[in-house]
């Protein structure tokens, strides 16, 4: 082959690139990349979003933030506290679940379904369907059975208010980290199992030394998405308690939202806005290197 | 003896999973004063009106077809537009291909929030604001990481053979795409889809940022608006959020075993 004949070739080629790759990275950088980089922009001004003129404060943002804004404090403090609390108790739910699902049991694939389908609600209707939980549903509940869980005013004071947010938010992610479980048990090797009852490993013994270290990939998995999750909720809590009571349940993604929709400060929720990414991006890559390194170790 | 404690075990948490529903759903046929009377019982008579008022208020049938035509087109053009870069991306993998993939991957832990209030600058300078097509071109942006990085996964177990004796046929590399690639990424297309179908169905907050126009609104913005409006209303508000839930149970009820394999081979793959 020639030179000549070579080049219209290579040409065609890269023609194809970007007729195949281009769409997909104009998308991203258009919508994504562009108003990420803004924003790290914005981060730095007094932007209130209507104005033409973003005056440059420097970090100022940054630093009212860290030490003077108690309300951000505050959010932030929920979502630490509401992440560690939703991501043990849904993972161990789903856990268990997914064990006991994995059983020979009749109706095993009625019972999946039925503990995925709040998952595939949207958070803001869920919402609203609490709120009615909470309120008539538990009061009319509480006359008939007289229980004092259901007698609690579960949306009406901050440490109520934090577990009805929790509940809710366990209730709809259970069932999803569950079926990945579901798939993570079903995929070992039987043989392996077998094998250790055979040599005379008791159930216990099987679920700690075997399937755990065996499942650690859907440990990967569910933490990742549960941990996200968390961080991020938004809608769930805008129609359960919008924040309240008395701004105890303001996550720090709501924070944000009103920081910049309500009060029109743009360049003071940018701040916000980078370093919850920051946040958000650091905690999952500890996260996922850590569970894959024992992922390794197995 | 094991075994039945368990299936009890689990018809009772079953049935914990489900009392909402059936609360939402008694409720939902009662007048207002038979709610507040008891929210347990069941309805003396059926109050219908409840839902022909709902779906007259927030104009059901415009919010679901808005919803059905934001979610179908969104995740046509995105599976499609995907589907190439992935394919593409794997096999010819020059350094382009790899520093868009780590882009890819990196954004995919980028919080909506952090990134919505510029997003409502740049969408508005590029004229995407309050338009059914201008979401659709925003979900791309934001649905395109996941997109790519799930079907680049897939791409690179599927076997060179075929394409390249295509490529012998004289096919042309588009051809080679939609008749030999498209076909064998079946599967994990109706995963990506699966997954991106509720993530857009469901979404609110970008919604609300963007659709002001109450023609325009999906059905969590229509949801939200009747409360907005009327706090508390809770005879209306039940057949609303009923109606608002039916869509969306319905489909996976309908595709219910293609769904959960789809949720358990989208995330262990990923």
């Amino acid at each position: 082959m020639t030179k000549m004949q070579r080049k219209p070739q290579q040409l065609r080629a890269v023609r194809d690139d970007v007729i195949f790759i281009a769409p997909a990275v104009v998308f991203f950088v258009m919508i994504v990349a562009a108003s990420f980089l803004l924003g790290i922009y914005y981060s730095f001004t007094s932007w209130n979003g209507v104005g033409k003129h973003a005056a440059w404060i420097g970090l100022e943002n940054y630093r009212y933030l860290v030490t003077e804004d108690g309300r951000a404090l505050r959010s932030a403090w929920f979502t630490i506290r509401f992440t560690i609390t939703s991501v043990i108790v849904s993972n161990f739910i789903a856990l268990l679940l997914a064990l006991i699902l994995t059983q020979p049991i009749r109706g095993a694939k009625a019972f999946r379904a039925i503990f995925f389908l709040p998952n595939v609600i949207g958070g803001i209707i869920l919402g609203f369907v609490w709120r009615f939980i909470f309120d008539s549903a538990f009061s009319s509940l509480a006359e008939t059975t007289s229980l004092a869980f259901f007698q609690l005013p579960w949306l009406g004071t901050p440490g109520t208010g934090y577990w009805a947010v929790v509940i809710v938010f366990v209730w709809k992610t259970t069932g999803y980290l569950m079926v990945i479980y579901i798939a993570a048990i079903v995929g070992i090797d039987t043989q392996l199992l077998e094998a250790a009852r055979i040599d005379g490993a008791h159930a216990g013994q099987i679920l700690t030394r075997i399937m755990i270290p065996l499942m650690t990939p859907a440990f990967t998995v569910c933490l990742f998405l549960m941990l996200s999750w968390s961080m991020k909720l938004f809608d769930v809590i805008f129609s359960l308690t919008k924040g309240g009571p008395f701004q105890s349940t303001e996550a720090f993604s709501l924070n944000i939202y009103l920081e910049a929709f309500s009060f029109n400060n743009y360049g003071y929720g940018s701040a916000k806005a980078v370093l919850f990414f920051i946040a958000v991006g650091v905690v999952t890559l500890i996260q996922v290197t850590a569970t894959k390194r024992l992922e390794i170790e197995q | 003896m094991g075994s039945v404690l368990l299936f009890l075990v689990l018809l009772f948490v079953a049935l914990l999973f489900l009392s909402p529903f059936y609360y939402i759903i008694v409720n939902s046929v009662k007048s207002y004063g038979e709610i507040l009377k008891d929210a347990g019982s069941w309805p003396t008579h059926l109050v219908l009106e409840n839902y022909s008022i709902a779906w007259k208020w927030v104009n059901f049938l415009q919010a679901f077809f808005n919803s059905l035509f934001i979610t179908t087109v969104s995740l046509t053009l995105m599976v499609s537009v995907g589907a190439m870069a992935a394919w593409r991306m794997v096999r010819r993998s020059h350094r382009v291909s790899s520093i868009v993939f780590s882009l890819f991957v990196v954004a995919m832990v980028v919080p909506f929030q952090s990134v919505m209030i510029p997003m409502m600058k740049v969408t508005s300078e590029l004229g995407l604001l309050n338009s059914r097509l201008g979401i659709i071109v925003i979900y791309q942006g934001f649905g395109m990481p996941f997109t790519v990085f799930l079907l680049h996964g897939f791409v690179k177990t599927v076997p060179r053979e075929l394409e390249e004796s295509a490529y012998l046929d004289g096919c042309r590399t588009m051809q080679t795409f939609g008749y030999i690639v498209l076909p064998l990424l079946k599967s994990i297309l109706a995963t990506v889809a699966i997954l991106q179908t509720f993530w857009i169905w469901n979404d609110f907050l970008l919604p609300l940022l963007v659709l002001f126009d109450a023609t325009k609104r999906t059905i969590p913005l229509a949801v939200f608006s009747f409360f907005g409006q009327y706090t508390d209303q809770w005879d209306y508000a039940l057949a609303t959020l009923n109606m608002g839930m039916i869509p969306i149970i319905v489909f996976f009820l309908l595709l219910q075993r293609f769904i959960i394999r789809g949720v358990a081979a989208g995330s262990l793959k990923g």
